[in-house]
């Protein structure tokens, strides 16, 4: 306990209208560590960061950088403190270049030198394996990409504090070992991070110290050898915590009839977004996972299922019969529901309240010139926020005020509303809780157990295994292999992704 | 968490309803026009004028008809006009994000229309003959209207060019347009039946813009009420991938307002030369695109798009309306008229600006902090 603290933050106080977002919450960064700050969705994680980056004014307390008090009003307050910042979802702008991206807000003086700044941005990329040059357009790289950029904009900082927030969350596995290595280089330098995840393995991982947040107030702050999972878990939740293990318990994939009539086949699907004519199908009850690395072609694939993006060729059949899907109506008209990848951009209508998200599927379906009563949406969507368990002060608040894990599942309200008999979810415990991900595995074998079909799409194999009676692997927009029965396992799906014989 | 946000949610209820008052959209112009009735009757007051500002009395008109006049029939009768753009310029701003700036000169070319097709006819026409030329009139023009409406709302929608670029074509060429309906000629209808859809309806003594402004409101209110116009065009306002994928075609909904703005756009045309039985191609509605854009933002809506309030937006083509009437009672110069009104908009875009709203919320929150820290100072002492 001898290092210098370099970050202290004492009481800090954020309302928001109706909720209490943080109250009191401590929290104590020492030089060259990586804290890990947990909590449940809404427990004020994101919050608090956005406190001390000076996004929200807070409404009491303080803050001290080594030990002195600081005033910091705006984000550009932040970084000339030191403090750099990755947020969970892309705050960059896809609109300009790599290197502009990386050099915006913190070039000196009126004049830039573009020669250099792009040459300085390559050297930075290429010294931290960064798949991308000054000056692609950043809105063209992957997602994955985008996220590392942020990263090099501000390793770049030379920064104090250093705030990853979710920054793994988008990142395939070898992505997040290169950026441990990174995290524990500056570690080394004597750099602060402070690291928000809901990867507990990862926390174990790198992490030096656990604050733990919860509804807004401080939990406690732990070394992490005297903090088991279990533990860290059962303080998140504030009750103790057994569910991981009992998901599979009660489900068995011995009820699917695989020789009867798909309820949905693709014969030689063909998409637009460079994925290989596939086949595919899925019986009555069954969970299927679509697996492989990022930008392997999983997403587009059930996109081209949903006719998301255009289709340009194949058959498809619905209970043995041939069907068209050019549009998202095609297939909701014909019970498929699709909840994307992308739940900012994709998935939420910010502005709109969470009843009118919820119903917006359903009503969509219903048609122009049927609108549900006022008294028939309320009644839909207090059905769904109690059956759910959705956190919001009412139906009437906007869904954008919501946390990640809520917002998420008003989005799985809107489509188990409109009651498909074939539902994808193409991601849908990424950046929320554990509790929320424990809760929505079960959902899926439950609604898997009513007789729907359920394709899962995850990037931790842990919960595909624990969900999926059968995996389609894809490798560069190609189906590569399918997995059923004793073969779902760590190590052969790892096998079947990285190729080869095994 | 629930004890929480009970404290905060009590106090007592007085302010609760105060500020809910505060908080709702239609405050702001709402206040704005009991602000604009209490100066009003102050003015009288002041000015011991001898004819009150809010005097409506029945005289008999230049045609012989016994009409209400006064300062608010003129108010409600020259609003018409601003109202009915105001619904279409509502729907635009929400699916598109963006404005019309070619009203104006829509106008015009629907104005035109209509003179076109009754220039050609005597005035001695039986009434249900006249009847039929003007119905006849008025279809063509919803449809040559709807028509430019949808080549805006195209441009939009497909071509996804940014609304102002997208109608500042039209703005610029609508009034050509219509001066080449009519090659250019002066115009004016003899037939005072034509009058009528423009001033009063003989026997009738409240203005006809009015009654036709109130049949177009309540056609607006049912289709609000019996469609999802409102939803969808929210829908695509806030998020148009996600409307997308929630089976929603955000292109349709865009061309929809245009279209929908490019009909009530033929109705203020109607309106517009039934007051004058003539036009003035480079005159007519002049600069009315401005006034309806900034009648939905009286109304607190965002120009950026998303969620609207239709009678906020409406309310908010009376005030501007309102503030006119009451400027040239003061005697202001009509070529002054503009820089006071631009005054007066101003102070009420501030006061409904989202840096006023979160300032105040910003206040509200400090207080809480406050009591939360005396409430754990307590504790521990």
């Amino acid at each position: 306990m001898t290092e210098s603290v370099v970050l202290e933050m004492r009481g800090i106080c954020k309302y928001f209208p109706g909720v209490r977002a943080l109250e009191n919450v401590d929290f104590t960064l020492r030089e060259g560590e990586i804290h890990a700050l947990m909590g449940e969705n809404g427990a004020g994680k994101s919050t608090l960061i956005k406190v001390l980056t000076g996004v929200y004014p807070k409404d009491g307390g303080e803050i001290k950088l080594a030990g002195q008090p600081v005033h910091i009003k705006s984000p550009q307050d932040a970084q000339n403190e030191g403090i750099a910042t990755v947020y969970q979802e892309i705050t960059l702008c896809p609109n300009l270049t790599v290197a502009e991206n990386m050099y915006i807000g913190r070039t000196r003086g009126a004049f830039t030198n573009w020669k250099r700044m792009n040459a300085d941005a390559d050297s930075i990329l290429e010294e931290l394996g960064i798949p991308a040059r000054a000056k692609d357009q950043l809105g063209n790289c992957s997602i994955a990409v985008q996220q590392m950029v942020a990263i090099a904009r501000a390793v770049d900082m030379d920064c104090k504090v250093l705030i990853l927030d979710e920054p793994t969350s988008s990142l395939d596995e070898q992505e997040v070992q290169k950026l441990f290595k990174l995290m524990r280089d500056l570690k080394e330098k004597g750099v602060g991070i402070i690291f928000v995840t809901h990867f507990l393995e990862q926390v174990y991982e790198v992490c030096d110290r656990i604050t733990v947040l919860r509804d807004g107030a401080l939990v406690g702050e732990y070394i992490i050898e005297d903090l088991p999972r279990v533990q860290l878990v059962s303080k998140m939740l504030g009750k103790d915590f057994d569910d991981m293990a009992e998901i599979k318990s009660d489900s068995d994939a011995e009820k699917v009839d695989y020789n009867g009539t798909p309820v949905y086949q693709a014969i030689n699907l063909t998409g637009t977004t460079g994925i290989k004519p596939f086949n595919f199908e899925i019986h009555k009850g069954e969970v299927n996972g679509f697996t492989g690395l990022l930008g392997s072609g999983r997403s587009e694939s059930v996109r081209a299922i949903f006719g998301a993006d255009r289709v340009a060729g194949g058959k498809v059949m619905i209970n043995g019969e041939k069907v068209k899907i050019n549009k998202p109506l095609d297939a909701m008209k014909h019970g498929i529901s699709y909840l994307p990848e992308d739940r900012k951009n994709d998935g939420i209508v910010g502005d709109l309240s969470v009843r009118d998200n919820i119903i917006l599927a359903l009503q969509v379906m219903k048609g122009f010139f049927r609108p549900f009563t006022k008294a028939q949406a309320e009644a839909f969507a207090d059905e769904y926020i109690e059956l759910l368990n959705i956190k919001t002060a009412s139906a009437d608040t906007p869904i954008k005020s919501l946390s990640g894990g809520n917002q998420q599942k008003v989005i799985l309200a809107r489509w188990l509303l409109a009651d498909p008999v074939y539902l994808i979810l193409d991601e849908p415990t990424r950046g929320i809780d554990v509790g929320t991900k424990v809760e929505i595995q079960k959902l899926v074998l439950k609604l898997a157990a009513e007789g729907k079909s359920v394709t899962f799409i995850s990037s931790e194999i842990d919960e595909m295994i624990r969900t999926c009676s059968r995996l389609v692997v894809m490798r560069d927009g190609k189906v590569v292999g399918e997995l059923k029965g004793d073969d779902l396992n760590q190590n052969k799906i790892m096998a079947t992704i990285a190729g080869g014989e095994s | 968490m629930s004890n929480n946000q009970k404290a905060i949610s009590s106090g007592n209820s007085v302010k609760g309803f105060l500020s809910k008052v505060v908080h709702n959209q239609l405050f702001i112009p709402i206040a704005a026009l009991l602000l604009l009735v209490v100066f009003n009757a102050f003015a009288d007051i002041l000015l011991h004028s001898d004819t009150s500002f809010f005097k409506i009395v029945l005289e008999p008109s230049s045609t012989g008809n016994m009409v209400l006049s006064g300062n608010l029939i003129t108010i409600i009768d020259n609003a018409s006009e601003l109202a009915l753009l105001a619904i279409g310029m509502t729907l635009v701003t929400s699916a598109s994000g963006g404005q019309d700036i070619s009203v104006g000169a829509t106008i015009a070319i629907a104005g035109s229309t209509i003179l076109r097709i009754v220039k050609g006819y005597s005035s001695d026409i039986s009434d249900g003959k006249f009847a039929g030329v003007i119905i006849c009139a008025f279809l063509l023009a919803i449809v040559v209207s709807a028509l430019f409406g949808a080549f805006n709302g195209a441009l939009v929608a497909y071509f996804k060019i940014q609304p102002m670029v997208a109608t500042l074509i039209l703005f610029t060429a609508g009034r050509s347009i219509a001066a080449w309906i009519n090659n250019n000629d002066n115009i004016s209808i003899n037939d005072s039946r034509f009058g009528y859809f423009g001033n009063f309806i003989p026997g009738i003594p409240v203005p006809t813009p009015v009654f036709i402004t109130v049949i177009c409101l309540i056609v607006i209110a049912l289709v609000l009420k019996f469609t999802n116009l409102r939803l969808y065009s929210q829908a695509v306002g806030i998020n148009a991938s996600s409307s997308r994928l929630n089976g929603i075609n955000p292109k349709t909904i865009k061309l929809l307002s245009f279209i929908i703005l490019g009909i009530c756009v033929a109705v203020c045309g109607f309106i517009k030369v039934s007051r004058t039985s003539s036009i003035t191609y480079a005159v007519i509605a002049n600069n009315i695109e401005m006034d309806a854009i900034l009648a939905v933002a009286l109304g607190g809506n965002n120009l950026g798009g998303g969620k609207f309030n239709m009678t906020a937006s409406v309310l908010g083509a009376y005030v501007i309306q309102f503030l006119t009437t009451t400027l040239f009672r003061m005697k202001v110069s009509s070529s002054a008229i503009s820089a006071y009104k631009a005054i007066v908009v101003i102070l009420l875009i501030i006061m409904s600006s989202p840096f006023i709203r979160k300032w105040l919320a910003d206040m509200k929150n400090k207080r809480l902090a406050a009591k939360a820290e005396a409430r754990v100072g307590k504790e521990n002492a």
